[in-house]
């Protein structure tokens, strides 16, 4: 169940994708975003759908990753879909008491579905073919102008970074804290919620103290290479934007307008 | 050329409890000098609490000392305008490589040191490049940490230290969580270092057969130094390392246990052939009935 959380997964790889400039596919990301939610018909989703899909097949990202990473919104998908099946006003095609199923409520959650899938695939798409670090260093360098308002950017890189590093380590360790738990007896999966949530304890506070001994090893080990804050510090990896950045801009901003137009067509 | 490294002169040292002033101080080190030679590979073995790792602390100004100097390459540790010099000439690795590795790809994490150092991307390349081959992880640098087994993100970790091109590396402890495999891997990639790039090496452990390996045997115990001397002439004082809750390599402790019963053979003696011989010696002075 652990191991299925995919933030931060990175799928290595050398398509057109990954190669863009990190800085062009965040930017990038968000026009794709704001396309999905200014569409307001079908017609204006598929071309936010289709640039999506284009995207997605010149990554060369296996197809089963990406449902793996669409798996933990399920819920809120059926949850949302129910909500606008029932509960929307329009023409009855199906009652059953006071449920009621409509056209309308039907086309709803239809549009609405394929907008949150849309949604968590371009996200997925941004952080598997973007090592997390490169991403961080992405984020650094386009919030760098914000430093001049005292906003620590570097710490606040350092410190995704660091999260993501130790994102895997911590959920091993929580998966051998909960076995050695069970092993004593502990009982995880069955009783109230509120049961439940209380036999969390003996696995959060060994997590916790472990977590900080972690955190005292790291900083002492970064000290001992000689980390002294963002000032004077070099990359390994400098970003370069090349053509191909301003042309995959170019082209989102043109499926966006795409998008706008049909919107003013169609309404 | 300096000959010394890293000269430690009568260092004490002892934690503070800031909770009660008047507990009892507890001396970790009670003056320890010791002197680390250029290319030297110094293995420090002692039991838990006598003090090795602290001093190894020392050598790269982590702690500083309560009494006593320490000397890296002529600078005083207790100097903090240099702790950055002190620091790119005698790198550290820690025993759990999970917590020493920064960066969530291989190579990043190698050029972490570099990037705080302010080198220039095209060198960086190039050294980082040289520090995985050197560890032999250089196919593995564009995979992320958690795929790696122990001894490979030890390795890694050895890398990211090597990187800096330090003149002395000291490893505390650095197969302690490691299985048999990983700790073979680490150790062969140790003495490599020292043998084939001439790094001074200081490694801190409790196992015999590492420490055996090196150039000479610092034997601590109770914050001060008990022995200081070549393997062979260490693990001859059977009874004293024993006494303080340490071993000897098995092929010592054959031939301690064989003089014992009386026969005549040779404590000095350290690896699995010269023991063999020393068998084929005694059976064959023994007369058959």
């Amino acid at each position: 169940m652990l191991k299925d959380i995919t933030i931060g997964q990175y799928f290595p790889g050398n398509s057109v994708v990954h190669r863009l400039d990190p800085r062009f596919k965040i930017i990038i990301t968000g026009v794709l975003i704001a396309m999905l939610f200014s569409a307001d018909s079908f017609i204006g989703l598929g071309v936010g759908v289709i640039f999506l899909l284009i995207s997605f097949l010149l990554s060369q990202i296996p197809f089963k990753l990406m449902l793996k990473s669409l798996k933990p919104i399920v819920p809120i998908i059926l949850f949302t879909s129910v909500l606008n099946i029932f509960f929307l006003e329009g023409v009855t095609i199906f009652k059953l008491g006071f449920l009621k199923i409509t056209v309308e409520g039907l086309r709803t959650s239809a549009f609405m579905i394929i907008r949150i899938i849309a949604l968590i695939m371009g996200s997925s798409l941004l952080t598997y073919t973007t090592s997390p670090i490169t991403l961080t260093d992405a984020i650094e360098r386009l919030l760098s102008p914000l430093k001049k308002i005292k906003l620590p950017v570097h710490e606040l890189a350092m410190m995704m970074t660091i999260a993501l590093r130790f994102i895997p380590t911590l959920i091993e360790e929580t998966d051998k804290i909960m076995s050695a738990q069970k092993a004593r007896g502990a009982d995880m999966e069955s009783g109230s919620l509120l049961q439940r949530a209380k036999a969390l304890t003996p696995i959060l506070i060994p997590l916790f103290v472990s977590a900080f001994r972690r955190a005292e090893e790291l900083a002492l080990a970064m000290e001992c290479r000689c980390y002294q804050g963002g000032d004077g510090r070099t990359r390994l990896r400098q970003l370069h934007s090349s053509g191909a950045d301003y042309f995959a801009l170019g082209l989102s901003i043109v499926f966006f307008d795409l998008v706008l137009l049909l919107n003013c067509l169609m309404g | 050329m300096q000959d010394k490294i890293i000269s430690a002169q009568n260092v004490e040292f002892h934690y503070t409890n800031e909770f009660e002033e008047d507990a009892p101080v507890k001396q970790v080190l009670k003056g320890v000098s010791l002197d680390i030679k250029k290319g030297e590979f110094t293995a420090v073995l002692g039991h838990n609490g006598s003090g090795k790792s602290t001093i190894a602390k020392h050598m790269n100004a982590v702690l500083l000392p309560c009494g006593g100097k320490v000397y890296v390459e002529g600078i005083d540790t207790a100097d903090e305008e240099r702790i950055f010099d002190i620091r790119q000439r005698v790198g550290m690795v820690f025993q759990n490589p999970d917590n020493q590795i920064v960066a969530t790809i291989v190579e990043e994490d190698v050029a972490f040191a570099l990037e705080n150092l302010g080198v220039p991307p095209d060198e960086m390349r190039k050294r980082v490049d040289d520090a995985l081959k050197s560890v032999g992880m250089y196919e593995y640098r564009e995979h992320s940490p958690h795929q790696l087994s122990g001894g490979q993100k030890q390795r890694v970790a050895i890398a990211g230290i090597i990187a800096m091109r330090p003149d002395c590396i000291v490893l505390d402890e650095p197969t302690a969580m490691l299985d048999p495999k990983g700790r073979s891997e680490v150790l062969k990639t140790i003495r490599q270092l020292n043998r084939d790039f001439g790094v001074t090496i200081v490694l801190i452990t409790h196992y015999m057969d590492e420490a055996a390996q090196a150039d000479r045997i610092v034997v601590m115990d109770n914050g001060v130094i008990l022995m200081d001397d070549v393997p062979r002439e260490v693990f001859a004082n059977v009874e004293l390392m024993k006494k303080i809750g340490l071993d000897v390599p098995q092929v010592t402790e054959l031939m301690y246990l064989l003089e014992e019963s009386g026969l005549p053979t040779d404590t000095h003696i350290i690896d699995e052939e010269e023991c063999t011989e020393a068998l084929l010696k005694i059976l064959k002075a023994t007369p058959h009935n």
